[in-house]
């Protein structure tokens, strides 16, 4: 079997994986990146819309600076980030655009004079500076108080992608593609590498280090409906997990995009509600500015795609053969505009729908696309529970996103995330010698092989695993989704238990020989059903509402009892649930729990807190709370 | 009633030595809006587990998917059954290596390519953290955008005569990498040094200017106009070497 040696081990080669790579490329260290696709084609690239960062050169973004960020940042998290690290985040946002920029990314510049844009279907006029020409400029993102949002066109991450890899490239930073990680090495309480397997020829190696990092994304493949690729399965997460000592931080906190195109959930990015689309109902009339009269199609995701689906509920919804969905209109954006900054949006439309976006309505509904749960970490990116492991970006649970992330806020955070946590890996290498045990390697090698000797043999059963992940995801989607309560979410847990039950009887249909798809999907898919079930449970404990939690039984957000989060164990391999426990969602207040400025929202406040402190003025309405106001917070088109 | 759409699928699984390059047939019920990604993901989930293929973003931003589509390189995730006939040919993508059926090893080729024409910004500038970004005329911003926008599926490289002749074709797709340097201030590179890279037959003047590569982009990219530009901008720079080894003497 092949071993390979490496002083830092990155699993997943998106831009937060590659960025973290890069800091250890510069100090000198040899460092692997692991990929199930090429590098480029991991789901960064798809992030169309933009990277938020508080530069504050557009006329639109006059008077930014990183402290109005970081207030949207926390107000979109509804207070559940750690303000910490959202305060390193907004800091130092910039300072990385301008360093990627260096490394070169395209940004769209500032154009001086006058230009026309769209807010809510309306016109108006901006001018830009002639001081600032040339610098970086930014667009609108939901949920901000400035355009922020840096951008390259409708393909930003595509961009960024490709110039960070030419980064690793030139660096030396080898990538290791079609290679799955399907275990940790481990003693219990350090991590020394994975056991991997060749998704080229199927065979077991074994990749040692000293230190080890999950930057495998978002699992958004656990539900049916996803904007998310293929990869984002949560195989990082399932490795984790499966150590029995690190867990998974706020799983319940699951982002549903307001624009997923109907059949397909292919994401067109906020970009377009940015740039002035709406969202129309059967009647083709607007109704977010009913909900939200102040940030109307541009409130946070979480409302938006809760007044959408609340609209829907009333009748308003446009029925298909895919079932109720509504139209997003960007029209009167003009051809120009919508083949130049959109251009991603026109192919998609055109490529997917047959349906041309000049001239013709988009279906959309809210479609799963982000998870703000993921491995815990501490501020520097270290995991809990095994030293040596680490983690960044949507992988992670750092956590900067609490309940609910901003547009713009994900694809930012995987450079600024990946950068100050590859800084802190070097920290850590500098510092630690490791011994490897071969018992250790041994055993964990042995435990796989194992594993995939009785899926091949059908040693526990012969269940389909195809079917037992559509029955997974068909019960996470009924219970689980927009609108949550107790008898849908208890009847989900035990549905997934079912599930799990299934799970563990899992053999192959197929010979299981090389690259074999179906022990690919076999592999992972016991782990993915606990995954299920971390996001059920800690959403069937979580008895308040808060971002993208909503809780149709438990409507107010409880900051006297919940501003906390989640952390779900996996302690013994054959439990039947996880294990929760919870740690206080930040230590350093800086700005205290309060209304987030939309998003209609009852409020429980903390102890000691003024109870009319975090009041809102403006009509409950019992189940949604959404008036966010702001312009919606674009995140997950990136 | 919907049509029948017969799948004829390249088969073949190195790793298995009992298995022979042969084509396997497959009957599926066509649904609306079907695109080659629901259908194969049906044919694997339905009929049989052990096909092999490649997709991941499965809306055309990633690449992934690139195969031989009844003739023609595309890719599968946005090629709808609605627009082609009613019996489907698919072979996985030539030049590169097969891993298994329908998906080939793009990563090792592209890895490969960036440190030929060293794919990265070369510049003696560091980067000061301190200071404001290095202007950029927007106007030029988006013109590299526009090569930048190659997601490197491989098809260019698979419709290229040249690059079947010969294996050390770096074809249009490195071209158009190289391109996107030249016009980038950023890049500090001389005519002189990417005529090193490109100013021979596997580069530049390989091209026999067939231009299927521009035919078959998915991206849509300007490869022929590229094609022009560097053999125009080599051919002038071969000359001036010409001169200046004259001079020397």
């Amino acid at each position: 079997m092949q071993t390979f040696y490496t002083d830092v081990l990155v699993i997943g080669a998106g831009l937060a994986g590659e960025r973290a790579a890069i800091e250890a490329g510069q100090a000198g260290f040899s460092t692997i990146c692991l990929s199930l696709v090429p590098a480029r084609r991991s789901h960064s690239s798809a992030a169309q819309g933009g990277m938020q960062a508080a530069l504050g050169n557009s006329a639109m973004g006059e008077g930014d600076c990183p402290d109005v960020h970081f207030e949207d940042t926390v107000k979109g998290s509804d207070w559940g980030c750690d303000q910490e690290v959202a305060r390193l985040f907004a800091d130092a946002a910039p300072i990385e655009m301008r360093r990627l920029a260096h490394w070169g990314v395209p940004w769209n510049r500032v154009v001086p004079g006058r230009s026309k844009y769209f807010k809510g279907g309306k016109e108006f006029e901006k001018v830009e500076k002639d001081e600032n020409r040339g610098l970086i400029t930014a667009r609108a993102f939901g949920g901000t108080a400035k355009w922020r949002t840096c951008y390259v066109s409708d393909g930003t991450g595509h961009s960024v992608l490709f110039t960070v890899d030419n980064r690793c490239a030139q660096l030396g930073v080898e990538v290791h593609d079609k290679t799955e990680a399907i275990a940790l090495i481990h003693d219990g309480d350090t991590c020394y590498g994975a056991v991997v397997r060749c998704l080229k020829t199927g065979e077991l190696r074994v990749y040692l280090a000293k230190a080890t990092m999950i930057a495998t994304g978002g699992f958004g493949r656990i539900y049916p409906n996803t904007t998310n690729a293929v990869v984002c399965d949560g195989g990082g997460h399932v490795a984790a997990l499966n150590t029995g000592v690190v867990p998974m931080g706020n799983m319940e906190a699951v982002q549903f995009h307001p624009t997923g195109i109907v059949p397909t959930d292919i994401l067109v990015t906020e970009g377009c509600r940015g740039d002035g689309g709406t969202l129309l109902d059967v009647n083709e009339e607007r109704f977010m500015h009913i909900y939200e009269p102040e940030k109307a199609e541009l409130a946070s995701r979480d409302v938006v795609s809760r007044w959408m689906t609340h609209h829907i509920r009333e009748g308003k919804g446009v029925k298909s053969p895919y079932g109720d969905h509504l139209w997003l209109d960007i029209r009167h954006l003009g051809e120009k505009h919508i083949t130049g900054k959109l251009r991603e949006v026109y192919e998609i439309c055109t490529g997917f729908l047959g349906i041309n976006p000049i001239y013709q309505l988009i279906p959309v509904r809210p479609t799963q696309h982000y998870s703000m749960g993921g491995v815990r970490t501490n501020k520097d990116g270290a995991a809990y529970g095994l030293k040596g492991l680490f983690s960044a970006g949507e992988a992670a649970c750092w956590d900067m996103h609490g309940f609910n992330r901003l547009g713009g806020n994900s694809l930012a955070e995987t450079v600024v995330a990946g950068g100050i946590v590859g800084r802190k890996i070097v920290e850590y290498v500098r510092g630690a010698e490791v011994s490897f045990n071969s018992v250790v390697i041994d055993d964990a090698v042995a435990r796989e092989r194992s594993r995939i000797n009785g899926l091949i043999s059908g040693t526990h059963g012969r269940e389909n695993v195809y079917k037992v992940r559509a029955a997974m995801q068909d019960s996470l989607n009924r219970g689980a989704n927009i609108f949550r309560n107790d008898a849908d979410l208890t009847a989900c847990v035990q549905e997934l238990q079912e599930v799990l039950h299934r799970a563990r009887r899992v053999g192959l249909a197929s010979d299981g020989l090389g690259a074999n798809p179906e022990l690919s999907a076999a592999l992972k898919i016991e782990g993915q059903v606990k995954m299920a079930l971390m996001v059920a449970y800690g959403a069937l404990q979580r008895t308040e509402s808060r971002g993208s939690h909503n809780r149709e039984d438990y409507t107010a957000r409880n900051d006297r009892d919940w501003l906390k989060r989640t952390l779900a164990y996996w302690r013994s391999e054959g439990d039947e649930l996880p294990t929760l426990e919870y740690e206080p969602a930040t230590t350093v207040f800086e700005i205290p729990p309060g209304y987030r400025g939309y998003g209609k929202m009852d409020i429980i406040p903390m102890d000691g807190q003024e109870a009319g402190a975090a009041d809102q003025s403006g009509a409950k309405t019992g189940q949604a709370d959404q008036d966010d106001t702001d312009p919606a917070e674009a995140k997950g088109d990136e | 009633m919907a049509r029948l759409l017969k799948f004829n699928i390249f088969r073949y699984n190195p790793q298995n030595p009992e298995s022979v390059p042969h084509m396997d047939e497959f009957v599926l019920e066509e649904t609306d809006s079907m695109t080659l990604f629901i259908a194969l993901n049906r044919i694997r989930e339905e009929k049989d587990s052990s096909l092999q293929f490649d997709f991941c973003c499965r809306a055309g931003i990633c690449g992934s998917c690139g195969m031989v589509i009844n003739g023609r390189p595309g890719l599968a995730c946005h090629t709808k059954t609605k627009d082609l006939p009613s019996e489907i040919t698919l072979l996985p993508l030539p030049v590169f290596q097969l891993v298994g059926d329908l998906s080939v090893d793009t990563g090792s080729w592209f890895r490969e390519m960036y440190n030929k024409v060293e794919s990265w910004i070369h510049t003696n500038k560091e980067f000061d953290p301190a200071a404001e970004e290095e202007r950029m005329e927007n106007e030029v911003a988006e013109a590299i955008y526009e090569l930048d926008r190659c997601v490197e599926c491989g098809c260019c490289v698979s419709a290229c005569g040249t690059a079947r002749l010969r294996d050390d074709f770096l074809g249009a797709v490195s071209l158009n990498r190289v391109a996107r340097f030249v016009i980038d201030p950023r890049d500090e590179r001389t005519d002189k040094e990417y005529y090193e890279i490109i100013g021979n037959d596997e580069g530049i003047f390989g091209c026999m200017g067939l231009l299927a590569c521009e035919d078959v982009c998915p991206k849509h990219l300007p490869l022929q106009e590229q094609l022009a530009f560097l053999r125009r901008k080599m051919g002038i720079t071969a000359i001036k070497n010409l001169f200046s080894r004259k001079s020397c003497k």
